[in-house]
């Protein structure tokens, strides 16, 4: 039964937004699936299992069975070839075969020559229903699409187990599909996978927001400060075993930054940012995003996007564990190490010397290079501990810009806020008089200012395209951001780095909004 | 005795709809007139205003119920399966169209030439609604809903209990089933009770009327309560009956954490499920699906296959392919009550 059990899990994770849901979901499954189907499932649905059936291979399949007409019309109107292949699937009469579990499909795969893959798959289809027929295909060519990250599923995997997810993130990397020694020890029959000099990622030591309360206690003599860099958080690890990049969550991104990987010539565990040179200065996120989410990536790039790793921590040196250190130890030993190995395309964060906070204050309230999101302040005597605790490591971010925007467009939410129109899309005035969009933004205000917004958004809409309405310009917003940056993809020409509403302005009208020359003017990456 | 008259010099498409020119009798026609025949009580089928009107005993009250005393038809004739009438030369009888409750095929004979008009129709099972009876006949007048290969709805029982399913795993929200009002409302509880849900369902107020009806003509549907006054923890695991456009609105928003569901055969393309921001697409239907299309065109025997409303190039492109000729007659005004995508913000 475990295919269509399979499609039905994958179905509701389809239609899911929520969280919670998804989560509840997952759970049922791990609880109720038997190996080593679960592990399959859960390696599919993450996509650590990838098959590659080509999707014209399917299309062939079923035009062997069906009337070239019937078929343009079905295809025309569901739109989408696996899903047409699935639903137009005529059974043969008369098989009585059981639907074949995941590990069957598995090993089948695998072991079947390219040529007959389409007589294999097709006796499947016909042992299937339209919902498993699609998972199906979905599988095969590789492409299921369910909305569930990989860090979702650990997450699942300890809400089920009991287990702290850093324990899951930290053994995660060291198994493979179909996870029997992961599940093994989740369901308590054994001890924790040992994965040996697999490269595997350890949970990162996290900071909070740095509010007043805490500031008034800090003494500085306790403190360590460093620049907080707008970069992606990354986590480089390196030995006999191989050689990994991780993000923030866990995932490889290795593909992504192959010269990275080139330069960890080394055996050794780091926390740093990934981030992008210019001419030797760091430059805004927008150019990093350019080599984010790639699977592979071209010489072009790695020449257009110079990427460096800006170290913070040295977690592991060789078999060396120096997690439980203070940090003032790991820091010199961080600097020892770096002037030791001397690896391309590395370099340290710098310590920021400071004698009273307010001096630091005064540093962090000059800090405006785009590059800079504000100060991180680490006690020393802090050991490099996973997940956020509370106390050891602070971010102290600069104060946020601000812009009053007009609300342009609304669309409605997901999951709790779907009967709302709660994503706001907000814009400036232009010279000649045209309001053009700079920004979208869906947090920021309460609930009861969500409940105003979705009754005025219904009681002045003047134009609707699909799940999105325009507005009377009524609205002005106080919108809050980190940064501004030219972007060729807005109108405006300029987008900006986390956008929230700060207030809504009710007590000013809309023609009194700000101009796109006074946002341009916070714009940190002008030419010249 | 000649031949017998083709169906088609008596039985005319005019801007009113189906006409019947001996009889003198509009079917399920777009506007008001003078005699009309309904198969059933759908707003795009039963339309008021009519002088007369001749009906089952089940859709003639549920259209008064629709459209108030006396906006039914001045006067109304209500016409049992089984028995037959003469109308100016024209014999007439009523088949089950397994449709709804009281919905009916209308078969004529004239001079020895028939045709029966059947409405909407379907071949599942529904203990709410007489099962389809198959008539032989010259002319076969049918809809096309669903007439694409793409549709083949699975076993209802088999949608009820994956919502039984989805009530388990999450039973602290409420599960909030889209459907219409007539027909699909009363099926979906019926079911429920027969896979032995046997606690109080709660309705949106768009519900009540036709489901007090049912009850009325003898279809039991267990304890129902009115969702509107009901407070969000007794809602908890409860299940919900609402009009499509209320589930993803405001309407919604006194429920607890609603499941969004809704059960219609549009929910079998997953694009149009997801557009409307359901999270458990039912796909439950009571319209006949592609193979019970063709199935009955075969089981009528008909020569010649017209086709109402609804995708009609596929339907009479198959029928070709079985050497029967099929005629789209573009009637105008049909499909446009249930089963059409939820228009957003429906007044509910």
């Amino acid at each position: 039964m475990s295919l269509p059990a399979f499609a039905e899990l994958l179905e509701r994770l389809v239609f899911t937004p929520g969280r919670n849901a998804k989560l509840a979901l997952l759970q049922h499954w791990f609880a109720t699936q038997p190996d080593p189907d679960r592990g399959i499932g859960l390696a599919a649905i993450t996509e650590a299992l990838r098959f590659t059936a080509k999707p014209a291979m399917i299309r062939d399949l079923v035009m062997t069975r069906t009337d070239p007409e019937l078929w343009r019309l079905s295809y025309d109107y569901v739109g989408d070839l696996a899903e047409t292949v699935a639903l137009i699937w005529q059974p043969r009469a008369g098989v009585n075969a059981p639907p074949p579990t995941l590990a069957e499909i598995v090993a089948a795969l695998a072991a079947t020559p390219k040529a007959e893959l389409p007589a294999l798959i097709g006796g499947w289809l016909d042992t299937l229903d339209s919902s498993a027929r699609l998972a199906l295909i979905k599988l095969v060519t590789g492409g299921l699409r369910v909305g569930v990250s990989a860090r979702l599923a650990r997450v699942a995997l300890a809400e089920w187990s009991g287990q702290p997810v850093e324990e899951i993130e930290e053994v995660w990397h060291g198994v493979a599909p179909p996870y029997d020694a992961l599940f093994q020890w989740l369901d308590g029959r054994a001890p924790r996978p040992d994965p040996r000099d697999t490269p595997i990622f350890r949970p990162l030591m996290l900071a909070h927001p740095l509010e007043d309360a805490d500031l008034a206690a800090l003494r500085p003599q306790d403190w360590r400060a460093e620049w907080k860099w707008d970069g992606i958080r990354v986590q480089a690890t390196a030995g006999p075993g191989g050689r990994r990049l991780f993000s923030r969550g866990g995932e490889d991104i290795s593909a992504a930054f192959p010269e990275i990987i080139e330069a960890m010539d080394f055996h050794a565990v780091l926390d740093g940012e990934l981030l992008v040179l210019r001419d030797g200065e760091v430059a805004p996120f927008a150019d990093l995003q350019q080599r984010l989410n790639r699977k592979s990536v071209t010489a072009k790039m790695q020449r257009d996007y110079h990427i460096v790793v800006r170290l913070y921590d040295l977690l592991f040196d060789g078999h060396e564990d120096l997690r439980a250190l203070p940090f003032d130890a790991r820091r010199a030993a961080l600097e020892a190490w770096l002037a030791r190995v001397a690896p391309p395309r590395m370099d340290v964060s710098p310590l920021i010397p400071f004698d009273t906070i307010d001096a630091l204050a005064t540093l962090r309230d000059g800090a405006r290079a785009a590059s800079i999101e504000g100060l991180m302040l680490k006690r020393a005597d802090s050991a490099y501990l996973a997940g956020r605790v509370k106390g050891l490591w602070w971010k102290w971010k600069r104060d946020p810009l601000t812009v009053d925007a007009v609300l342009m467009y609304a669309q409605r939410g997901h999951g709790k806020r779907s009967s709302f129109y709660s994503d706001y899309t907000f814009g400036v005035w232009r010279e000649d008089g045209e309001l053009v969009p700079i920004g979208k933004a869906y947090s920021g205000y309460t609930d009861e200012e969500l409940t105003w917004l979705d009754r005025w958004i219904r009681n002045n809409t003047t134009n609707r395209f699909g799940p999105v309405r325009e507005v009377e310009r009524g609205i002005v917003f106080e919108v809050a951001f980190d940064a501004a940056q030219l972007s060729t993809r807005h109108k405006s020409g300029v987008a900006l780095r986390f956008p929230r509403i700060a207030r809504i302005r009710r007590d000013k009208p809309a023609e009194e909004a700000d101009d796109l020359a006074t946002v341009m003017a916070l714009v940190e990456n002008r030419a010249g | 005795m000649g031949m017998p008259p083709h169906p088609s010099t008596w039985l005319k498409v005019t801007p009113a709809g189906l006409f019947c020119e001996p009889g003198g009798f509009c079917i399920d026609p777009a506007r008001a007139v003078d005699r009309a025949i309904i198969t059933h009580g759908h707003s795009d089928h039963a339309r008021p205003g009519h002088a007369h009107v001749l009906a089952t005993r089940e859709t003639l009250a549920i259209m008064t119920t629709r459209m108030g005393e006396g906006r039914a038809g001045e006067t109304q004739q209500a016409l049992p399966f089984g028995e037959t009438l003469t109308i100016n030369g024209v014999r007439v009888w009523l088949r089950p169209a397994g449709h709804v409750l009281g919905s009916a095929q209308v078969c004529m004979e004239w001079q020895g030439s028939r045709a029966v008009v059947s409405g909407d129709y379907k071949r599942q099972a529904d203990p709410t609604a007489a099962p389809f009876e198959a008539e032989a006949c010259d002319v076969f007048v049918t809809e096309a809903t669903f007439a694409l290969p793409v549709f083949r709805h699975p076993s209802p029982d088999g949608e009820i209990a994956k919502l039984l399913r989805s009530v388990a795993l999450f039973p602290e929200r409420t599960h909030v089933v889209g459907c219409y009002s007539l027909g699909k409302c009363q099926r979906l509880i019926a079911m429920l009770r027969q896979s032995g849900w046997d606690r109080p369902i709660h309705l949106h107020g768009a519900h009540v009327a036709l489901c007090r009806v049912y009850e009325s003509l003898g279809v039991p549907l267990g304890e129902l309560r009115t969702a509107t006054v009901a407070k969000k923890d007794d809602l908890k695991g409860a299940i919900v009956l609402a009009p499509p456009s209320a589930v993803a609105d405001r309407w919604a928003r006194r429920l607890a954490e609603p499941v969004t569901a809704v059960a219609s055969g549009w929910m079998r393309v997953r694009q149009r499920a997801r557009q409307g921001g359901v999270e458990l697409p039912l796909v439950i239907s009571d319209h006949a699906d592609w193979d019970e299309l063709l199935a009955t065109c075969a089981e009528v025997q008909a020569p010649e296959i017209w086709v109402t409303h609804g995708r009609e190039d596929a339907l009479i492109h198959a029928l070709s392919l079985r050497g029967v000729t099929g005629r789209a007659l573009h009637l105008v005004g049909l499909g446009e009550e249930e089963e059409d995508p939820p228009a957003e913000d429906a007044a509910a």
